[in-house]
């Protein structure tokens, strides 16, 4: 026998007592701390990247090029994390960095968030013909590779910052469409979407009241799982070339261009924005894995 | 006054062909038709594919018939205009089995309740919320509860709420599908007795929908029982409950528990289980279950013949043309309420 | 003479996952249950009559813990019992029920080896032997056609026919005591009829002793000898089916019988109970019933009724029944 969730002879005990218990379960049961802080601090440095980078990302000087870090033989205070092919400040440029990912990474997946869902519950709610186009295009763009379909649009747009958040947005609304036109159909049977047809609710007044707020959860955690495979394709891009633009100051741009170094022992220039993509794609992972398990009411009662 | 009309209602759903099985058609509802008057309640029992739920998903236009019509207050639906099937929908509300899934988890209490207001009236937020306190009243639930959300509610307190949002359009007819069903047993005498007191005091009419013999029985007025597809006896609610007359009506009642361990039932068990509504038996279609089955009833679906003050559809009671002389009128569809028991006393 | 079952000041807790939150969903429970005897445990959701049949067959979740008292099956006491020794008890000695038939049989094996899967457990059986026992155990469930069905899987019976092979896999090893929890609950009421009618047959056969756990109290007049009514992880009344019927001594017991509508009596109106079942983390003080109780008094809102006879074989936790 489950233990009741939380019948209660008054409204406003049970509400206080649902209140404390989601504070205390937020702070329980694997809650991704480290994850978070680093993603929190990746923020931050993104929207604060002017302030606190040393010095101007775009701009090197030439007699200081590749500068190894602070505490290596040859390294100077100025320079931190050293300097690239250019002697530009790779700590700046890495802080800089941040900042494009973010700006790429979340509006690209805002963007295909909000196309994807859109479809799909217009897919799952209104069915018949609808539905057949929503998903047989769907299926056409999963059945094709991601990155070379991304990489095609880029190239025939050419490089810049808005471009990749629309062929990002492009490449991967499908995968909203087709999690939440599946989340529809359970939704669009269940009885209080009955309910509201009975009250004389329009589609349109159902699918935004009724199912829209309750798909919400799963666009939020999938966004959030999507964030890592949106900046790793945007670093793929760029690094690629055909991404954000030089000199803008792209982690995958700086992978590529530190590339050439590698043999030569410079190895800050891959390895730092290297770590970066890795260190914000698992964040992001984590962070989406746990929500997933904390806002899926089934998955939370076992 | 005739609320609801039913005339030989018929549903069938197409099932698509299997890998193996060929396609056919599921008779979920097969001719059926009743009466619902104005501020009275109508019971349906019957077990599962019986159509009871398909019969109710009709009325409240979820499911459009596949024939048959259904008179609302005189005016046949299907020649409605806009304006008529608005009225109709007004007019018509419902309380499912499950208030854990009839009420969207993400909506306040208050906005559950004043959704079908604000869909049909446009009223202003002040106005809306006065509404809602005032429903709230009547189902018994503290005014604070306006703004908080179903899951801060048990399963009695949510049904509540469910009640409160069927009536904030004063409707005149409520489907309650198993309204209690899903409800620990301490908690279901309040719901029925809130439901009863409810239609004495609104002058709500009920199409009740149970598998509960008892609760039906309290309940209702007139009592509808079915089998698949089929209407086989229909009559007052007391009639029916105490002397049934249709032998699966018989076999049905028979079957539910005692209230007392010294209570005796008929022993009438049926065997085996309900025939596949895709291929129901030909003729009368309880005749393979039928404890007094006879050699016409495999061949003959029985019509529903008047008798002992109700209507039953069974070669027992059918008129044998020539034989003897008892003669029972039969019913013409449509004029299938006698008004012995559509102005019967109260359950 | 030592009785089939006794059940000694039985308390089990479910701790959540960090101890935040303590429920006693079963809290000191005793009776005794004599070979072939059948005792109904009613209560409502979340009264603990589900945790109580998994404490005896020591089937809990993970985070529920039996936390005091002694489970005695023929004498021996099955709280102290290994793992290993447990599951031969299982199934063998004691078998169970479950209201869902379809999540208790697995759809990949046919009918025929989850009959004969415990004889071939328990004891041995070749698959041949136990494919032979399981017709003839099919004919006992009185399942028509039992040499087809034997080769059928489960997806391809009916419910009723379903729950039929569950009884026919619990009675397999011919138990002593059989546990049903809610076993007619996703039954039409006509096949519940003929179901209860084969629970009876088969417990008059095998001489089986029987604990039907249901809320509903129709079929505790109809099956049982014995009922024990439960609420809030307490057994506020226990006693002999028409005594409890005719004379309930707990304010409770009294009120969830004059609640359920009667078939002979449908007019009366039913006397409803006020409030809401408790929620098991904040019980109330003293009685658990007294927010809704009739005839609640001031002692019952400090402490907690003790098990009181009311008369030979019959107790109710209740300061009423003690005057």
């Amino acid at each position: 026998m489950s233990t009741p969730m939380s019948p209660s002879a008054s409204p406003s005990r049970a509400a206080s007592l649902t209140l404390a218990w989601r504070f205390a379960a937020f702070h329980a049961e694997g809650f991704p701390v480290l994850p978070t802080l680093i993603l929190l601090v990746l923020v931050l440095t993104a929207v604060f990247a002017n302030v606190i980078a040393p010095s101007d990302p775009e701009i090197g000087t030439l007699g200081e090029r590749f500068r190894p870090p602070a505490w290596q033989v040859g390294g100077s205070e100025k320079y931190l994390l050293g300097t690239d092919h250019l002697g530009r400040d790779v700590l700046s440029r890495l802080i800089f960095g941040a900042r494009v990912s973010m700006v790429v990474g979340l509006t690209a997946v805002l963007f295909a968030g909000a196309v994807g869902t859109a479809l799909g519950i217009l897919s799952g709610f209104l069915g018949g013909w609808v539905d057949q186009v929503i998903m047989r295009v769907t299926d056409t763009w999963l059945a094709l590779p991601a990155l070379t379909f991304a990489i095609f649009l880029a190239a025939v747009v050419g490089p810049s910052e808005m471009n990749i958040v629309i062929i990002l947005g492009a490449v991967y609304w499908t995968r909203y469409a087709r999690v939440i036109r599946g989340e529809v159909l359970s939704l669009r049977e269940r009885d209080f979407v009955r309910l509201a047809i009975v009250a004389g609710c329009s589609k349109w007044t159902i699918m935004r009241r009724h199912i829209l707020p309750n798909v919400l959860n799963s666009a939020i955690v999938l966004g959030t799982l999507m964030l890592g495979v949106v900046i790793v394709t945007e670093a793929a891009l760029s690094f690629l070339g055909v991404g954000v633009p030089p000199p803008k100051p792209a982690w995958g741009l700086m992978l590529a261009d530190g590339k050439k170094g590698l043999m030569a022992g410079y190895w800050w220039l891959t390895v730092l924005p290297g770590s970066c993509i890795m260190l914000m794609v698992l964040s992001a992972n984590l962070l989406g894995d746990w929500l997933r398990v904390k806002l899926d009411p089934q998955l939370r009662q076992l | 006054m005739t609320l609801l009309e039913v005339d030989n209602l018929v549903k069938h759903f197409p099932v698509k062909g299997g890998f193996f099985t060929g396609g056919g058609v599921v008779r979920a509802v097969d001719g059926v038709s009743f009466r619902i008057e104005a501020g009275r309640t109508v019971g349906v029992v019957g077990e599962s594919g019986c159509g009871k739920t398909t019969t109710a998903k009709v009325v409240l236009g979820l499911e459009t018939p596949t024939s048959g019509t259904l008179r609302f207050e005189g005016a046949d639906l299907q020649t409605l205009d806009a304006a008529g099937r608005r009225r109709y929908r007004r007019s018509v509300q419902a309380v499912f089995q499950d208030p854990f899934a009839s009420l969207n988890p993400r909506m306040r209490v208050g906005a559950i309740i004043t959704e079908p207001l604000v869909v049909h009236e446009q009223l202003a937020r002040g106005e809306a919320r006065e509404r809602a306190l005032r429903l709230l009243d009547v189902v018994s639930l503290p005014e604070r509860s306006i703004d908080l959300f179903p899951h801060e509610f048990s399963g009695g307190q949510r049904q509540r709420i469910a009640i409160a949002r069927a009536l904030a359009l004063e409707p005149k007819l409520i489907v309650l599908d198993e309204p209690v069903s899903a409800l620990d047993v301490s908690i279901r005498a309040q719901i029925l007795n809130l439901l009863r007191d409810l239609q004495a005091r609104l002058g709500l009419a009920y199409l009740f929908i149970t598998h509960d013999l008892a609760a039906v029985a309290y309940m209702s007025h007139t009592v509808a029982v079915m089998y698949l597809g089929k209407l086989v006896e229909f009559g007052p609610a007391r009639a029916v409950a105490t002397a049934p007359q249709h032998p699966y009506t018989r076999a049905l009642f028979a079957a539910a528990l005692p209230s007392h361990p010294d209570e005796r039932r008929e022993d009438v068990t049926l065997v085996g289980e309900v025939p596949s509504p895709l291929a129901p038996p030909p003729g009368c279609r309880f005749h393979t279950r039928c404890p007094v089955v006879m050699e016409r009833c495999a061949r003959e679906e029985p019509p529903l013949v008047h008798t002992d003050g109700r209507l039953v559809a069974c070669h027992l009671y059918s008129p044998t043309p020539g034989v003897g002389p008892w003669q029972p009128q039969r019913a013409a569809p449509g004029s299938l309420t006698s008004p012995s028991f559509t102005t019967g006393g109260a359950p | 003479m030592t009785p089939l079952l006794e059940i000694d000041r039985l308390t089990t807790r479910y701790v959540s996952a960090r101890g935040a939150r303590v429920v006693e969903a079963v809290s000191d429970i005793s009776f005794r249950l004599e070979a072939g005897e059948t005792l109904g445990i009613v209560g409502e959701s979340g009264s603990g009559k589900t945790t109580l049949a998994l404490s005896i067959m020591r089937l809990l979740p993970p985070g529920a813990r039996i936390a005091a008292g002694a489970v005695r099956f023929e004498g021996e006491d099955l709280l102290a019992k290994s793992d290993g020794e447990m599951r031969r008890l299982r199934g063998k000695r004691i078998a169970m029920i479950l209201q869902d038939p379809m999540a208790s049989l697995n759809p990949l094996f046919t009918v025929g080896d989850q009959v004969g899967e415990s004889l071939r457990v328990h004891e041995g059986a070749s698959r041949r032997t136990a494919w032979t026992r399981a017709r003839e155990l099919l004919t006992a469930v009185k399942i028509p056609a039992p040499e087809a069905r034997v080769r059928e899987y489960p997806h391809q019976l009916s419910g009723g026919m379903r729950q039929r092979i569950v009884g026919a896999i619990a009675i397999s090893c011919e138990p002593r005591l059989l546990i049903a929890d809610e076993p007619t609950t996703s039954l039409d009421v006509t096949i519940q009829a003929q179901y209860l009618n084969l629970l009876r047959d088969l417990q008059r056969e095998h001489g089986l002793a029987l604990i039907f756990i249901t809320h509903n109290l129709g079929i505790v007049a109809r099956m049982c000898d014995r009922v024990a009514v439960m609420y809030a992880g307490r057994l506020v009344e226990i006693g002999p089916v028409r005594r409890i019927f005719d004379a309930p001594a707990h304010p409770y017991t009294r009120a969830l019988l004059e609640s359920i509508p009667r078939l002979a009596d449908a007019r009366a109106r039913l006397t409803a109970i006020d409030g809401q079942p408790p929620d098991l983390a904040a019980l109330p003080v003293g009685c658990a019933f007294h927010p809704r109780c009739p005839k609640v008094e001031d002692r019952c809102r400090r402490e907690v009724p003790t098990d009181i006879a009311v008369a030979e074989d019959h107790r109710a936790r209740c300061w009423l029944a003690a005057r």
